[in-house]
């Protein structure tokens, strides 16, 4: 049960005299508050898992400093940082049951045998485990063998933060379902600080209430689902995030005016004073620009498909060279694949070199 | 789909066959035939039915003794070599370089051994142990210990038996390196996290799960050293007396030397009924070991 703060923290696998830009992890500083469930959320090699490595001590930071409740635990080694950690493919010793399994991380600790069954017990219990306590554990689905792997964490009771490593990654679909919301309700029962990296954004956004999103070594953003979905601070967590992603489209922005493909769209906010030199873009999600019959006033596009996700449907439309993704509303239909766009200004971002700007 | 019936296939496995019954089954039957005869020279054989069988399973005969005698030592002589080589194996395996430029230096270092002549290795040491001209016979001598092993049965027992570690631990120790390679880094992350000794990894994780090739390493070593032939014969040619005569010296000796055909042909039958139980028992352990690991749909 801790706070984790991290301070400065950057790593480079080629050690510190590395180039800043080489770092598989720029610089970080952030604050994790005790109980709460974050998740890391990014492409593979986007330093999330090098994270996840340097707060369980796997890997030892070329930079910076990482405290649990205000003490530096930076030099300490994984064993004395109370951590547990899920990874990615279930871990368990062959030879033990799944008894022996779970008091595995005890015994190792001297902790008194009737303490060790007692824990286990109540540790089987909330993770469903009790009726395989006897059974080898190498007999049992990977779902299973993955419950022991956090099992295995779970026992010991000072245990600062619980971290997963894509833990879903070799589980049925079906059982992923019944997985996630295991550790949804296990956090609520326990208070822990956890940590979940992924790639899917759709586990992320469900198991989180922080999510942490990661790019090219960088933290972009860090914030709940709804503000990661409403105002991406960064191009990438627009189209990383949602599906279709957001629409980024390079744009003159001047005051309250964006100019596409010399068509003019309102903007919300004031946005003078824009770096000059700046690759300037806007970025608008495609729940919020809807397709419309072709109309002056309205940005004239070519329809290329339309895709039916089951509640929404959604255009794929070509302005000039510049594709983007639109709402179909329903009941309508166009014969000759002419439509207009309708923006809703409250929700077209201005973005400069890639970073949101904040109108006035 | 249906299979057309052609019974001309059977024609693509004739080459097979004949090969394999001239390589093999001929053979072999021919041993089968020696072994009920018995011959005194001038290609004049006369049939004995089981009666070699019966006198070498007989150990108050003379040739039922000199084979229990040899399959005896032959048995001690391979569990000695397995009680050094597989522990010492392991500890080389886990004290290796798990990266770098030491890890292929490591790997030639102990392939070397497994690449040199059976006989080559036996002269090695014949030269090695002689306390006239060998480098560890003149120093072990002159530092006071009494060691010659073509007079002293310890002496000889103790040089077989270190040749056959110096031959084949790399075996074992390649082997294990490659099991231990295998296992994920994960195990080893999961048992620093939940703060294991270097002990308890060691028998929690690196042991089952170099589980299999040590199999394959005690079977390797087992048949291996049953059959040693051609290094204790270089070396010390079974003697002092007939200390560490085994099976096979046993066997040459009487086919060989004496020229017992029937006799020879017996022993051999029986020393290769021996070495197929053995590898029948190991391939059943292994497969079961295998079943029992094989994780099944118990749990919902």
């Amino acid at each position: 049960m801790a706070r984790i703060d991290l301070v400065d923290l950057a790593h480079s696998y080629s050690g510190n005299a590395a180039p800043a830009e080489s770092f598989a992890l720029k610089p970080v500083t952030m604050t994790w508050r005790q109980g709460g469930a974050y998740a890391l959320l990014g492409p593979s090699g986007c330093g999330k898992t090098t994270l996840l490595n340097l707060i369980s001590g796997i890997v030892t930071p070329s930079r910076g400093k990482i405290l649990f409740d205000g003490v530096d635990i930076t030099p300490l080694s994984t064993q004395r940082r109370n951590i547990a950690q899920v990874f990615q493919f279930p871990v368990i010793y062959d030879t033990m049951t799944v008894g022996q399994n779970l008091a595995f991380p005890l015994k190792n600790r001297g902790v008194p045998k009737a303490e060790i069954d007692a824990r286990v017990a109540e540790i089987a219990d909330l993770l469903d485990l009790t009726p395989y306590l006897s059974r080898k554990a190498t007999r049992l689905t990977a779902d299973a063998k993955q419950k022991i792997s956090l099992g295995r964490g779970l026992v010991r009771s000072d245990v600062a933060a619980v971290l997963f490593d894509e833990p879903l990654t070799v589980i049925d679909p079906e059982l992923k379902w019944q997985l996630r919301s295991k550790l949804k309700a296990l956090h609520r029962a326990l208070d822990l600080t956890m940590i979940y990296v992924t790639h899917d954004q759709t586990e992320a956004l469900t198991f989180a209430d922080t999510v942490v999103v990661m790019h090219d070594g960088r933290v972009v953003q860090s914030g709940t689902p709804a503000e990661l979905f409403d105002r991406p601070a960064h191009t990438f967590v627009g189209y990383f995030i949602g599906s279709p992603g957001m629409n980024i489209v390079p744009a003159e922005v001047r005051g309250r005016e964006a100019r596409i493909d010399g068509h003019t769209i309102m903007l919300n906010r004031n946005y003078d004073g824009l770096p000059k030199a700046a690759k300037i873009e806007i970025g608008v999600r495609p729940e919020f620009v809807n397709v419309a019959p072709p109309g002056s006033g309205l940005l004239a596009a070519n329809i290329e498909r339309i895709d039916d996700l089951g509640r929404i449907r959604f255009a794929r439309v070509r302005v000039g060279d510049v594709k983007f993704a639109a709402r179909v509303p329903a009941g309508f239909s166009v014969p000759d694949n002419q439509a207009g766009l309708v923006f809703d200004p409250s929700h077209v971002h201005v973005y400069a070199d890639s970073l949101l700007v904040e109108g006035t | 789909m249906d299979k057309t019936v052609n019974q001309k296939a059977w024609f693509l496995v004739l080459p097979v066959f004949l090969v394999v019954a001239f390589s093999a089954i001929l053979p072999l039957m021919t041993v089968v035939n020696y072994s009920m005869q018995d011959t005194f020279g001038n290609n004049q054989f006369f049939w004995n039915g089981v009666g070699w069988f019966k006198e070498l399973l007989d150990p108050s005969t003379d040739l039922g003794g000199r084979f229990f005698a040899s399959l005896w030592r032959n048995l001690f002589f391979s569990a000695v070599i397995l009680a050094i080589e597989v522990p010492l194996g392991i500890v080389v395996a886990l004290s290796m370089p798990r990266q770098g430029w030491s890890v292929a230096a490591c790997l030639v270092i102990l392939a070397l051994p497994l690449l040199i002549p059976w006989n080559v290795v036996g002269t090695i040491w014949q030269i090695f142990g002689r306390p006239d001209i060998g480098l560890l016979g003149y120093v072990l001598n002159n530092l006071g210990i009494n060691y010659n092993y073509v007079s002293n049965e310890f002496d000889a027992w103790a040089t077989v038996i270190v040749m056959d570690v110096w031959h084949w631990t790399s075996l074992v120790a390649l082997l294990c390196y490659a099991g231990l390679k295998s296992i994920p880094d994960a195990y080893y992350q999961a048992a620093q996290i939940d703060g294991a000794s270097r002990w308890a990894v060691f028998t929690a994780i690196q042991l089952p799960k170099m589980h299999r090739v040590l199999l394959i390493a005690v079977l390797l070593r087992f048949m291996d050293s049953f059959m040693i032939y051609t290094e204790p014969f270089v070396v010390t040619g079974g003697g002092p007396g007939n200390s560490t005569t085994f099976i096979s010296i046993e066997l040459v000796k009487i086919a060989l030397g004496q020229f017992d055909l029937g006799k020879a042909a017996a022993l051999s039958l029986v020393y290769n009924l021996i070495i197929i139980i053995v590898c029948w028992v190991f391939y059943t352990v292994m497969t079961n070991a295998g079943a029992e690991r094989r994780p099944n749909q118990g749990v919902a």
